[in-house]
């Protein structure tokens, strides 16, 4: 089992169990005045050279935002959050973009080594084009050409708010509204940058579309906008992974997704997350509260989200799919690690608006250490939704007996015709199970990692290649220490 | 091989066994038999090093050095095999990557290298072959849904690929027919040899029609309350564990 002895190997390099990615690179940045108020946002939008319309739309969401309250549903707990001890802009000190790699801050390349996506191996060996934000504004994009011979529009949000602000202007909160909900519309307010895709009619992206931000300098909190729109009958398969380095104070992440599919269209969208989850006792890491939704606007348009959250102190996201064309699938697949003192509160919602909707939700959730893990979903199903079909699988694995898992599923049907499934099923790593395994030779890492990774399989199996290695490892480490 | 002497164990501060003094020599087949609840498998598990078994006194010496001291699998890597009475079920693991991943945790502990999946592959149609094995069964999660012959089959299929030092085989031959029994057995035959030592834990006589062993012991309340030649066996079939436990009392 060669993912197995690869798990060993990471987990062996780990000397003290401390987190792989926790350092922190010395590009001096350029922060805009600590704090968040309109001229904040103002700042932010001039700094980017944004036209008048999106600064108003930032203004409205930001307006917008002092009218709410931070949501509380959640099965997490964290201290209150104060908006304004925090920088909602940073931004590498290079003044002009780099026209290549060899124009890339050499500091920054090796942090990217550091974490094992050197740019360039990746540009030839994977066939990936990486669109890398590092803190807030995008410092490389590889493969643009390649992709622009063929209509295919990728690259950072920012770029595509210059080069093609119709294309922007007609797609930005139209998934997400800018009124959505407290974090998404404190994202609408402050957003620095993210990822912009756009596949125009008929093509079919002939490489894996793949984004790695990360968090960097101290106590600025990361607002993505990612925007991805899939012309009639074309395909996209988007990767996005991240890691952070390490750091004590709690770190706000607060990102927003958009996925348009339209007639025929299909988009994957695939995520492996492991920010820094704070230390064993809990002590810091990444609030990860993230938006993302995807409009199956056309028939026999497909969405398909896969996930593999095993990093972040907490994680507060539920990718969802509207279901609105005919005929229109939405997919879930989800992986959700927790371990020491994590919190997860994950899932999804699926809306089925159109005639003979489908959509399957499979969600894993992995529970050690003082961790609690919650699945949250929602399947609704509204009374145009003649024939609609969902099909949801929960399981829960506990490792231990400090941990909790839950699942909150919630079903809304008002149309006879659909056709609701639910399956939901917890277990429990026994110590007859590890002590089979030790038995025969593995250390109990090992086996857990084993044992976990058979667990996740149907998942971890949507993913594309490039991912599903890195992830049958972070799935091993991510559990470490949690036996034994 | 291996040398147990006064060995006591407790399990939740009950004394279980009560003074084991065993000694396996190299290339021998010895059999512990005793009715239940004489601790059978808390030896067997002491040898593996499963938690919760408490030595209070005594001691294990394998191959001249500190059985005791090793962690499971370090042991399991040294060569020490259990086969379980009751082999644990993995959903989601595939008997084969299971397989793959003990034999090379194994191999390379010995410095050996990892066999490629080719040549693992060719090893485990062989082997199997031998035990009757379908080698559909293997890629099915491990022992989820298997048969009890299944399941033991499987043990001693592993104890085949991963070529240990010392087999330890608890109650192997229970819930298994004539004829699954027989396989099972020869599976164990095959493995005899000069390097290695195999305890066969026991409670009927039949296994040992099959796998004739070099010494009997009979385990009655943690104590070898007698200890003999494959003869010792045919005594306990024919008179049961009585008169071991009236001797036993009346000491």
């Amino acid at each position: 089992m060669a993912a197995t002895v690869d798990t060993v190997e990471t987990v062996k390099a780990l000397s003290d169990g401390d987190y792989k990615y926790g350092f922190v690179s010395d590009i001096e940045a350029d922060f805009a005045p600590k704090g968040l108020s309109e001229d904040i946002v103002r700042f932010i939008s001039a700094k980017k050279d944004e036209p008048e319309w999106l600064l108003e739309w930032r203004l409205k969401a930001y307006r917008h935002w002092l009218t709410m309250v931070e949501p509380n549903w959640a099965r997490v707990g964290y201290p209150p959050i104060d908006y304004q001890d925090s920088y909602y802009y940073s931004a590498p000190k290079t003044q002009d973009r780099p026209k290549s790699l060899d124009e890339v801050d050499p500091e920054l390349l090796r942090t990217y080594e550091k974490l094992g996506i050197p740019l360039k191996e990746q540009e030839m060996l994977a066939g990936v084009a990486v669109d890398a934000v590092f803190d807030s504004v995008s410092v490389a994009t590889t493969f643009k050409e390649k992709l622009a011979g063929i209509g295919v529009i990728f690259g950072s949000f920012s770029d595509a708010v210059q080069e093609h602000p119709e294309l922007v202007r007609k797609y930005l909160g139209s998934v997400v509204p800018y009124a959505d909900n407290f974090f998404a519309t404190l994202n609408s307010a402050v957003f620095t940058d993210g990822s912009f895709a756009y596949i125009p009619k008929g093509v079919r992206c002939p490489m894996e579309l793949s984004t790695y931000f990360r968090i960097n300098a101290a106590n600025t909190g990361q607002f993505e906008r990612t925007l991805i729109i899939a012309e009639e009958g074309s395909y996209v398969s988007y990767l996005e992974g991240c890691t952070a380095p390490m750091r004590d104070e709690n770190q706000l992440h607060a990102a927003v997704v958009e996925l348009i599919a339209l007639d025929d269209a299909e988009i994957k969208y695939s995520t492996v997350q492991n920010w820094y989850p704070g230390d064993k006792n809990g002590k810091g890491g990444i609030y990860n509260f993230v938006t993302k939704r995807g409009a199956c606007r056309g028939r026999n348009s497909k969405i398909s989200w896969t996930q593999v959250e095993t990093g972040s102190a907490i994680t507060w996201k539920y990718p969802s799919c509207i279901l609105q064309g005919d005929n229109s699938v939405g997919e879930f697949f989800s992986v959700a690690i927790t371990n020491n003192y994590q919190q997860a509160d994950t899932g999804t919602k699926m809306i089925h608006i159109g005639k003979n909707t489908r959509s399957t939700i499979i969600a894993k959730g992995i529970s050690a250490g003082h961790a609690q893990n919650t699945y949250r979903g929602l399947v609704r199903v509204l009374k145009s939704a003649e024939g609609a079909r969902n099909h949801t699988q929960c399981d829960s694995l506990l490792i231990g007996d400090a941990c909790g898992a839950h699942t909150v599923p919630y079903i809304e049907v008002k149309n006879r015709s659909a056709q609701i499934e639910h399956e939901a099923t917890t277990s429990k790593i026994g110590d007859d199970q590890l002590f089979y395994c030790q038995q025969r030779g593995l250390s109990a890492e090992d086996a857990v990692s084993m044992i976990v990774n058979g667990f996740c399989k149907q998942v971890l199996q949507q993913l594309p290649m490039e991912f599903a290695v890195e992830a049958q490892k972070l799935v091993g480490i991510s559990l470490e220490g949690s036996v034994g | 091989m291996l040398e147990i002497r006064n060995l006591h164990v407790a399990v939740d501060g009950k004394e279980i066994l009560k003074g084991i003094d065993l000694a396996v020599g190299r290339g021998e087949v010895h059999a512990l038999m005793g009715p239940n609840g004489s601790g059978k498998s808390t030896l067997a598990y002491v040898l593996a090093g499963r938690e919760g078994y408490e030595v209070t006194k005594g001691e294990v010496l394998y191959q001249g050095r500190n059985l005791l001291d090793l962690a499971p699998e370090e042991r399991a890597r040294e060569g020490v095999f259990l086969g379980f009475q009751y082999p644990v079920e993995i959903p989601g693991v595939a008997a084969m990557n299971f397989l793959k991943a003990a034999v090379n945790a194994v191999r390379k502990h010995r410095g050996e290298d990892e066999l490629d999946a080719i040549d693992f592959l060719k090893l485990v149609r062989d082997k199997a072959k031998a035990l009757k094995m379908d080698g559909e069964l293997l890629k099915r999660p491990l022992n989820v849904g298997f048969s009890g012959g299944e399941k033991k089959r499987n043990e001693i299929l592993q104890m085949a690929m991963i070529d240990p030092r010392l087999a330890v085989l608890d109650e192997t031959d229970s819930g298994l027919d004539i004829d699954a029994l027989k396989i099972v057995a020869a599976g164990v035959n095959a493995l005899r040899g000069p390097e290695r030592a195999i305890l066969l834990i026991t409670h009927y006589q039949r296994l040992l029609n099959y796998i004739v062993p070099d010494r009997v012991h009979v385990l009655v309340d943690g104590r070898i309350v007698k200890s003999g030649g494959k003869k010792l066996a045919l005594e306990v079939d024919d008179q049961g564990y009585e008169p071991f436990t009236a001797g036993e009392k009346a000491a």
